[in-house]
This record gives C-alpha cells, sequence and structure tokens, in this order.
C-alpha cells in the first residue's frame, strides 16, 4: 500500500500548521520525516492516521481516501504517537491483547502475535508488569509492539526512538529497517543521524512547507552543488601550490585550511579532481600526504533549510 | 458489536483494577443500607412490606455516584493522549462511546444487583407488591442512564475529571430538582410542560408501577441527546461539522 498526499493543509486559527504539502511513499519505502519543532510533522502525521482531519487537499492510502472508510483503512495503519500515549494500569500483555483484538486480528492467533511481539521487541522480563511500572524505554518498546501487532501495511512512527538508550536504538531501527521492507513506513524524528542510518528517503519541512525531498545523498548535491576536498601538500611553497591548485580544471575555490601545513580545502564541481591533484603533484614532485573527501553533514543542510 | 464489547470489557476492567468499582458499590450499599433500614423514615417506621424508601434514597446516592463513575471515561484518555491511539485503532468514535457508556451501565446495575436481598428481606416480612419493585429497579436503571449519558457528555468537553464532575452535576441538579421546583411554582400549561422535563416527575411515575410510554419515552430521549452530543464533541476535535 502507498501513501499519496495531495496539497495537504491544516489551519489552526490564523496559523498554518501544514500548507499544501504534496508527497508520494512508495510500498516498502522507509520516508524520514524531518523538521524543527512546530514544523507540522505530528500533525501530518494525525491527518494521516485520519485522527484528525486536513481542512483542504487529500490522502490516499492504497488508492482511497483515508477519510471515505476511514474504520476500513485504520485497520492497515500501526501508529505510534509522539508522547506515547499507553494505559498505564493495564498490564502489558492485556494491553498487547487487547490493541490486537480491536485491530481485528482472530482470537485464535493473538496470543501467538502477542508473544511474538514480546521477543520482538524485547520486553520478555517485563510482560507481567504494568505498563506504568515500566522505563520509558520500555514503555516505548510497548508503543511500538502495539503499533505492529496487527501486521500493518503501514507504519506511522512519531519519533520512536525516543527516550530509548544507545543499544535499544541501535536495535529499534534494525527493527524498523527489517519492517520496512515490505511496509511503507512514514517516521518523524529530530535525530539526524537516524535518518541515515534508517530512511530511504528525507522529507524535509518547515513552518508546515515542503523545503526538501530526496536521499541523503541527493539532498547534499543540492545543498552545495559541489564536493569539498581536504588536501595535505608537502615539499612546496604554500603560494606555489595554491597557484597551481587553482588553475586545476573543475576547481572553483581554494582555501587555506592550514598555512604551515600546507593543508587546503578545495571547492570543486564534479569530475577528475582527485586525480588532477595527483598529476599535479607527480609532475611537480610534490608529496600528496592527504586527500580526504570532505562530507557536507546533514545537520548543515539541515540547518540551511529550516533557519531562515 | 465485538468491538463495542472489547471496549466495555477494558473499562470494566479500568473500573475494578482502580478500585472505583469496588468503592463505588461499597458506599452505594452502605448508604442505601443504611438509610433503608436504620435511620431516617426506614422501612420499619413505615410499617409496610414496600421498597419505597430504598428507591428514594439510591434515587439521591446514584444522583451524586454517577458523575464519579463517568467523569473519568473521556476526560482520562483525552489527558493522557490514550484517546488517540484508541480513535485511531479500527474503531468509529460511535463504537468507543457506547462500549464505555455500555460499562458504567453494567456496573450500576451490579451495584444494583446487589440490593436484590432487600427485595428478599422484604418480602418475607409482609406481602410484597412485586410489580412495584420491578418497576421500581426499573426506574432507577433508566434514571441512571439518563444520568450516565449526561455524564459521558461532559467528560467528552474537557481534559479535566473535576470540570467533568461538576458539570455533570450541576446538569443533572436541573433534571433532578430545579425543574420541580421552577414548576411548582407555576400553574397551567407552562408548569406542566416544565415539570415533565424533571426527572422526579418520571421516576416517580415510573415507581408507582405504572409502565407509561411517556415515561419510556422521556428517559429515552435523555440518553439519545446525551451520547449524540458526546459523538458531536469528539468529531470537534478534527474540524468534522
Amino acid at each position: 500500500m502507498d501513501i499519496v498526499i495531495e496539497n495537504l493543509t491544516k489551519r489552526y486559527g490564523p496559523q498554518k500548521a501544514v500548507d499544501n504539502i504534496s508527497m508520494r511513499v512508495a510500498t516498502g519505502e522507509i520516508l524520514g520525516f524531518l523538521g524543527p519543532n512546530g514544523a507540522g510533522k505530528t500533525t501530518t502525521m494525525k491527518m494521516i492516521t485520519n485522527y484528525i482531519a486536513p481542512d483542504e487537499g487529500n490522502i490516499f492510502i492504497g488508492g482511497k481516501p483515508v477519510t471515505e472508510n476511514p474504520h476500513e483503512i485504520r485497520k492497515h495503519i500501526g501508529y505510534l504517537s509522539e508522547n506515547n500515549p499507553l494505559y498505564q494500569e493495564m498490564p502489558v500483555i492485556d494491553y498487547l491483547s487487547f490493541c490486537a483484538e480491536i485491530q481485528g486480528v482472530e482470537k485464535n492467533k493473538i496470543p501467538g502475535r502477542v508473544i511474538e511481539m514480546i521477543r520482538l521487541t524485547g520486553l520478555n522480563r517485563e510482560k507481567h508488569k504494568k505498563i506504568g511500572e515500566l522505563s520509558k524505554g520500555y514503555q516505548q518498546r510497548v508503543g511500538l509492539a502495539q503499533a505492529i501487532i496487527h501486521n500493518p501495511k503501514i507504519l506511522i512512527l512519531d519519533e520512536p526512538t525516543s527516550g530509548l538508550d544507545p543499544n535499544q536504538i541501535v536495535e529499534i531501527r534494525k527493527l524498523i529497517r527489517e519492517l520496512g521492507r515490505e511496509k511503507t513506513v512514514i517516521l518523524s524524528t529530530h535525530i539526524l543521524p537516524e535518518v541515515e542510518a534508517t530512511c530511504d528517503r528525507i522529507f524535509i519541512i518547515n513552518k508546515g512547507k515542503i523545503v526538501a525531498d530526496g536521499t541523503a545523498d541527493s539532498l547534499r548535491k543540492q545543498a552545495r552543488g559541489s564536493e569539498i576536498l581536504r588536501v595535505r601538500i608537502e615539499d612546496g611553497q604554500p603560494d606555489q601550490i595554491y597557484k597551481a591548485l587553482q588553475s586545476v580544471r573543475s576547481v572553483s575555490i581554494v582555501e587555506f585550511a592550514d598555512r604551515n601545513l600546507n593543508r587546503f580545502d578545495i571547492h570543486c564541481s564534479a569530475g577528475d579532481v582527485k586525480r588532477e591533484i595527483f598529476k599535479l603533484c607527480v609532475e611537480k614532485q610534490w608529496v600528496l600526504t592527504e586527500l580526504t573527501p570532505y562530507e557536507t553533514k546533514l545537520e548543515d543542510i539541515f540547518r540551511d533549510l529550516t533557519m531562515n | 458489536m465485538k468491538t463495542i464489547w472489547l471496549i466495555t470489557k477494558r473499562e470494566l476492567n479500568s473500573f475494578f483494577d482502580s478500585l472505583t468499582a469496588y468503592i463505588m458499590i461499597v458506599l452505594f450499599l452502605g448508604f442505601s443500607g443504611f438509610f433503608t433500614w436504620i435511620s431516617g423514615s426506614d422501612i420499619f417506621l413505615m410499617g409496610q412490606a414496600s421498597l419505597r424508601s430504598f428507591f428514594t434514597i439510591a434515587y439521591w446516592t446514584l444522583f451524586f455516584f454517577i458523575p464519579a463513575l463517568t467523569m473519568k471515561l473521556i476526560a482520562e484518555e483525552k489527558k493522557t493522549g490514550t484517546i488517540e491511539i484508541l480513535l485511531t485503532k479500527a474503531v468509529t468514535d460511535r463504537q468507543v462511546i457506547l462500549g464505555k457508556y455500555l460499562a458504567t451501565l453494567i456496573l450500576i446495575s451490579i451495584a444494583l444487583a446487589f440490593t436484590l436481598p432487600y427485595v428478599v428481606t422484604v418480602s418475607k416480612l409482609g406481602n410484597i407488591d412485586a410489580g412495584g419493585v420491578l418497576c421500581g429497579y426499573l426506574a432507577l436503571l433508566l434514571m441512571s442512564a439518563a444520568y450516565s449519558s449526561i455524564g459521558l457528555f461532559t467528560s467528552s468537553i474537557t481534559n479535566n475529571q473535576i470540570v467533568a464532575f461538576l458539570s455533570a452535576l450541576f446538569i443533572g441538579l436541573f433534571f433532578h430538582i430545579i425543574f420541580e421546583i421552577i414548576a411548582s411554582g407555576m400553574s397551567g400549561l407552562a408548569g406542566q410542560i416544565i415539570n415533565s422535563l424533571s426527572v422526579t416527575y418520571h421516576f416517580e411515575s415510573l415507581s408507582r408501577g405504572v409502565v407509561d410510554s411517556k415515561d419510556l419515552v422521556y428517559f429515552g430521549s435523555i440518553i439519545f441527546m446525551g451520547l449524540f452530543l458526546t459523538e458531536v464533541s469528539l468529531a470537534k476535535r478534527n474540524g468534522y461539522k
């Protein structure tokens, strides 16, 4: 099942929380939904799950509008909401069975599903406790378990790894990746490395508007349009080297990173710049001791796109 | 129907897990038992094999207890946010509302069932009017159903349980006594109309032992209005009009 969103708008009073967003998420794709606080991520997700209705625009899941027969479509959606609200007074097993049953899992399959979820999310030691007695990390696992217990085709996860320790984060990311092979997943997060680690595609919104859409690599290219190389060349005069480097084809800017160590940052558009630099050094009998492609960090892209 | 029952079961469990149910049943039996058998215008003072005094007491105790039961039903879920998880599952708003409503009615019925020994005791004391007793219980159940639907509605308009409790009492007060008081100061058609809005009027007419369709329609309308408004107020979250 895919998700198609067309010209989605939601207003809270005069403020537009979501402003004319369109996107498409294909089956088996994991979409990372990024944006600063208050950008409209959660509102969009609530509209996809049909908890709130959009003011304008349409959402189609598997080709059908979500508002048409919400109660049928919700059977295919697993939703983990932002603050992970759970019935604190319910024991873990009871809660998971309740969720399975209400989502229409066949009665004889429920115990099996519950056990599977408990194993999958590592809740085995805590399964007899009441949810309110669990730590935040374990509650987060319960939240995830209730979202996937009915084996939904679509997963909407609002900050799935918040409150988890680093080991748990790695486990949960792995789990999401596995789930994402056959399901359509939308996950929102503030943690940028998480997006790179789990998502196929990144979608950045700011103040309700789309500011970027693409893979991590394509966003990097788009953001800078160039590559940065850090080079250290020994056995030569800094100024001489500087001039020589500037004359290399496709190099746009050369900066001194450290004059004393003969270190340079070279901004270049695509092309065989690394080869050219090597040839240049051979020709002039310089020694090339460092050549590192310098990646633009996703953090920088994010900041560039959302700060203004 | 299966989904409604599922929600009802969960609500009932939550009533019993949180001790609300036990406290409610013990207090209800304590109050009604005390005033029926021991103090005030109790059965022995009346000198009749009748449960009239019990019905009057239960009429008042339920009036206060029902808002206490219903106040958390939706308000608490709104406060903790669990309503969002519940309503994004394969349920309709209506199923959630009916499930919660049914749970309240079942709990009240359980409390009322515990007073059945009163009936047995009184019937041993003298010749009891079986029809009257049956109608009395029916009146109590219908009245509870009406106040539960009002309570459910006030619980849906706020995420503060105290506000839900007080608003339910406030609205209930009109039906319980205010309409009656206003009507007593008026004569003619206006007085009759206002009096017919009073729960007391219909409760007494029913517990006298006559099942009149007017009374059934009256309670039915309050229940319907309460549940309908609850649904409207839940739907307001998403701008559906």
